[in-house]
């Protein structure tokens, strides 16, 4: 039916619409995509061999050209008279499109998702089995002359589908037994047909030796455009297929075979962007080892009462921040220092897939129960996703700590907008020798900062690290 | 259909006294005796009292079982039962009923010897609906170009398929906490264990507990259907029943049948990932639906997807994967045309001409249901089921061996097979309440809509263009058919979701509805102002002054009521053609 629009008709009576014929004699002469043939039709014509053209229809009185939605009957299906053929797309609404004839639908023309003007010719419809070859041929034929990319349809069988009826064209009969032996999925079947690739040429790398899409995809020379979008981003792999074949020789990058890409999430691609503005930032860094014995005996002692050992390394920062300002402070134009009046440990957490920096506020005010209290929350949220923005883009200096993994030392790159970022590896027992000569051995933790050198210079790093590395070695005063 | 509400009440020379407002009769409803009085939905005038012949104790709303059990038992002797009504089987259908009961005053007990809740709550729509709801986000994030068109940028999506089955999951046990506790806070019995009937009114439950009642409803469900040949391992070779509790994704998976529970799930396996392919003994795709609606659907739902199919084949035998082999279908084509009534004649009559066979990695066997009555003890009452089915009359009455009505006896949902959807087993559950507190109700099924919910989804209610043009024919009346695209609705076209046909087969001469049929953004939910129409008997030419908010999807059926063409303009055309 045909009353697909709006305005529909309701009159049980009225005709389909239905596409216009015309009997031609001998050499069909269509363009595709030209505007509407100006030869004269004729019906009922004496004609040697019947083949007769299916026309884009024009469906409303707007409509000047039509997108061929789907073709409902494959090439070498038998067409009766009322039946549905094509869907049609005007500018209203998608319509079946029926044949007013008997027939052999014999080549199809234009083919799915492309577009053709009113009037065009979109396939032929023969008589009888007689008459497929030759309308297959003077589509062939004609399609060679005007080089279209339509013809090579003509000569694809049919797709190998039990549901061929038995009258279908002869080419199509020993198709039917295909699937015995070349065995497809349901998607690389659809690929086949799109890019006419015979699966007879194809050996399939699926479980049981079956077709994947993969191997269409590749018979067909397509890298498999699987996220366009990220991959477009990406100038290398943009280039031409074929250098895929080849190995190695196309791109930045050479392609292994097997790989799988993994587009960012969210999260990743906003880090890969802070890391990239980062590079616009000279920095420096100065390592500096602290004794922690002192601190790992007030961290038993405080443990039961809920602290940790990052809220007790923020403290100490914030501590040490408090006396050298310069440390906290940012450049943000390149031409003037920006002191910030708060001290504010962002500290780097890796949560699932990703990577982020809870702010602990005020660090340097708040007590270490508190501040120990306000971490679990923060990282409870960071878990669930569920930060809000101020929770983690207001750092003024960052900690980031790998000890517990047993990194002894690393190097961490600077975050934009702020000016130091310390990073802390394990606290490891090591023969020290003091001042006296004596041996002994005590817990060594390495610390490296790594700052922007447009505002913190060397020494302003030494003197605050000297200073966080007395607090630690007498941490009483975390505790007050 | 006439009178939209029938209210039943016994009536008092004390009521009609005091005022006729229908608040009152529904408050003495309650006490059970009865006399039938039907009017037509807004006439409130048309409402008087017939009956003047019965005390009425108004304020007894509390419950007496034996008594009322008597009160009715027409000209016998008073006979004391445990219970008004026994249902056994407590899926939807059995659940609607005790609901109903309950509100009339029954005393009610059901007896369950499986899970609470049946096959829908269990092992069909409820976690179906867990799975496609993912399904639909999946396919939401997968369609870049639609979400380019929104102006929306997102990552590639994956799932956790674990995560996916335990959201099945979980919806089902919740609503099935949720329907135990609303039979317990009301007092029905839950009596657990298999349920037979011993005789009339006694049912037998568990090992050996008796128990009588005045009227049994059965309401036993069904089962999937499996065809001979066809071996389910409930691993590679499945039924819905597995299959909804997501074990594995498959790369690739047959299903069998292409009915709505096919292509439910063959909605949910593509969003995931596999690959499917459809065997329908059938020449077509989505039998049972619209004809024009399954063209549609078949372009939308299954052409453009990683989907193929063999129609016209039936799947003769299909072996699990075993020892490293995978599973292996054997096809056998339909080759006669002879009529095809129903699954059962289809896989009798199959006449192998040409076999093929083919290998995946898992199958789906969605054929279609099997009546649950088996160890019903039918024998006992002389009842002989159809092909598994409960015989039953209009009114969910079990008929017997000898084309007799077996009294007291009921029959709802898919055991009697005449619509296998749950809510329709509700409202036969709710019907035959009705007639066991004296009420007259006959259901009118062609008002119970159905829908499928692939992506967009799919619904109907009443005839299909076929089926109301060969009513015609018999009956002598003339069928039109209006139609609306989705195209045209703004909200549709806002959500980027034109894709879909609403449809609506009427009478011309009298403006009564016959069917609609919907394709599209949510038709699951735009289906019930057409089966409510059907249901009340409203005609076009009244529905079409319907106010429908803007922009809605609702003003899809707005267009197809005004798109209608009826004849006779009157109010009261449609009852007056009756």
């Amino acid at each position: 039916m045909a009353s697909l629009s709006k305005l529909s008709v309701s009159n049980s009576t009225s005709p389909a619409i239905s596409f216009s014929s015309s009997l031609s004699a001998s050499p069909l002469q269509w363009r595709r995509s030209a505007a509407i043939p100006a030869r004269p039709r004729w019906r009922l014509a004496v004609v040697q061999a019947k083949i007769r053209e299916i026309f884009m229809p024009a469906l409303s009185s707007t409509m000047t050209e039509g997108k061929i939605v789907s073709w409902v009957k494959s090439e070498g299906d038998v067409l009766s008279k009322g039946e549905s053929v094509v869907v049609v797309e005007s500018d209203k609404a998608d319509m079946d499109v029926e044949t007013f004839y008997d027939g052999i639908l014999a080549a199809i023309v234009v083919p799915e998702g492309e577009t053709a003007p009113v009037g065009a010719p979109i396939g032929l419809l023969a008589e009888t089995e007689e008459d497929i070859a030759e309308a297959k041929a003077r589509a062939a034929q004609s399609g060679s002359k005007s080089g279209s990319s339509a013809p090579p349809k003509a000569e694809t069988p049919a797709p190998a589908s039990s549901t061929a009826p038995a009258a279908a064209a002869p080419t199509v009969a020993p198709v039917a037994e295909g699937p015995r032996k070349v065995v497809a999925t349901p998607f690389a079947k659809k690929l086949a047909k799109q890019h006419k690739v015979d699966l007879n040429s194809i050996s399939g790398s699926g479980p049981f030796g079956r077709i994947t899409p993969e191997d269409v995809e590749k018979a067909a020379g397509i890298v498999a455009p699987k996220k366009s979008a990220v991959v477009a981003a990406d100038p290398a792999p943009a280039a031409a297929p074929s250098p895929k074949m080849a190995g190695g020789s196309g791109g930045n990058f050479t392609e292994i075979p097997g790989s799988s890409v993994v587009p960012f999430t969210t999260m990743q691609a906003a880090v890969a962007k802070n890391m990239v503005e980062s590079l616009s930032v000279p920095t420096f860094r100065v390592g500096y080892p602290v004794v922690t014995d002192a601190l790992d005996a007030l961290y038993e002692k405080v443990k039961k009462k809920g602290v940790t050992m990052t809220a007790l390394l923020a403290k100490a920062v914030a501590m040490a921040l408090v006396q050298h300002p310069v440390v906290n402070a940012t450049c943000k134009d390149g031409k003037s220092f920006t002191y910030n009046s708060n001290i504010n440990i962002a500290v780097a957490v890796a949560i699932n897939g990703g990577l982020i920096t809870p702010v602990l506020h005020d660090a340097d005010k708040m007590d270490l129960y508190l501040l120990s209290q306000k971490w679990k929350e923060l990282v409870e949220k960071a878990r669930a996703k569920q930060l809000q923005p101020h929770e983690y883009n207001s750092g003024t200096f960052t900690l980031s700590n790998l000890g517990m993994f047993g990194v002894d030392r690393f190097d961490a790159i600077l975050p934009p907008g702020q000016g130091a970022i310390m990073a802390v590896g394990a606290s490891k027992p090591t023969v020290v020798a003091d001042a006296d000569g004596f041996f002994s051995v005590k817990s060594k933790m390495l610390v490296n900062v790594t700052a922007d050198h447009r505002i913190i210079y060397g020494a302003d790093l030494a003197a605050f690290l000297q200073t966080f590395s007395k607090i630690i070695q007498d941490p009483e005063s975390l505790t007050m | 259909m006439q009178a939209s509400v029938s209210l039943s009440t016994s009536s008092s020379s004390l009521i009609t006294a005091r005022s006729n407002k229908a608040v009152q009769c529904a408050a003495v409803t309650s006490a059970t005796t009865s006399c039938n009085l039907r009017f037509c939905g807004l006439r409130i005038e048309l409402l008087h009292f017939t009956g003047e012949h019965r005390r009425v104790r108004l304020p007894s709303r509390r419950v007496l079982p034996p008594i009322s059990a008597a009160l009715s038992t027409n000209g016998s002797p008073p006979q004391s039962f445990d219970y008004d009504l026994i249902i056994i089987g407590a899926g939807v259908g059995g659940h609607g009923a005790a609901l109903h009961a309950v509100e009339k005053g029954l005393k009610t007990a059901i007896i369950e010897g499986d899970v609470m809740g049946g096959t829908c709550v269990n092992r069909g729509c409820v976690p179906s609906k867990a799975l496609l709801a993912v399904s639909g986000r999946m396919r939401e994030l997968q369609n870049e170009h639609h979400l380019k068109s929104f102006g929306l940028q997102v990552a590639a999506a994956s799932y956790d398929r674990q995560g996916v089955a335990d959201h099945a999951n979980n919806l089902a046990s919740k609503i099935r906490g949720n329907l135990t506790n609303s039979l317990k806070a009301l007092g029905v019995d839950i009596l657990t264990g298999f349920g037979s009937i011993l005789g009339p009114h006694k049912v037998k439950y568990g090992k050996d507990s008796i128990v009588t009642a005045k009227d049994i409803i059965i309401a036993t469900g069904s089962v999937p259907f499996v065809p001979k040949g066809i071996e389910v391992d409930g691993k590679t070779v499945i039924t819905s029943d597995h299959a909804l509790k997501l074990e594995f994704v498959p790369d690739w998976i047959a299903i069998v049948g292409s009915g709505y529970i096919g292509l439910e799930f063959s909605d949910v396996y593509t969003a995931l990932g596999s690959e499917v392919t459809f065997i329908e003994a059938l020449d077509q795709l989505m039998p049972g639906f619209d004809p024009e609606i399954s063209k549609l659907a078949q372009r939308v739902l299954i052409n453009p997807r990683r989907i193929d199919y063999h129609t016209g084949v039936f799947a003769t035998k299909i072996t699990p994967a075993k020892d490293g082999k995978p599973v292996t279908i054997e096809l056998t084509d339909a080759k006669t045309k002879e009529p095809k009534d129903t699954l059962e004649n289809l896989f009798e009559s199959g006449i192998a001409s040409k076999r093929l066979s083919m290998a995946v990695d898992a199958a789906l066997i969605a054929t279609g249901r099997a009546p649950y009555t088996h160890g019903l003890g039918l024998e006992n009452i002389n009842v002989l089921t159809r092909r598994g089915f409960i015989p039953v009359d209009e009114c969910m009455r079990v008929i017997d061996a000898n084309g007799k009505m077996v009294p007291h006896l009921y029959c709802i949902g898919d055991a009697n097979g005449k619509m296998m959807l749950a809510h329709a087993a509700s409202a036969q559950g709710i019907s035959v309440v009705e007639q066991v507190c004296g009420r007259d109700h006959v259901l009118n099924h062609l008002s119970i809509p159905a829908a499928c919910f692939t992506h967009p989804e799919i619904s109907m209610v009443g005839l299909t263009e076929p089926q109301a043009r060969e009513k015609a024919q018999e009956e002598g009346f003339e069928v039109s058919v209006a139609k609306t695209s989705f195209k045209a609705n703004t909200k549709a076209l806002a959500e980027n979701e034109g894709e879909g046909l609403a449809k609506l087969i009427y009478r011309p001469d009298n403006g009564e509805i016959l069917g609609v049929h919907i394709f599209g953004l949510h038709a699951a939910d735009l289906i019930h102002e057409a089966s409510n129409a059907i249901a009340m008997g409203t005609s076009i030419q009244d529905i079409k002054f319907a106010v429908h908010a803007h922009p809605t999807l609702s003003e899809v059926l707005d267009e197809l009521y005004k798109a209608a063409k009826v004849s006779c303009e009157s109010l009261n055309c449609l009852s007056n053609a009756n």
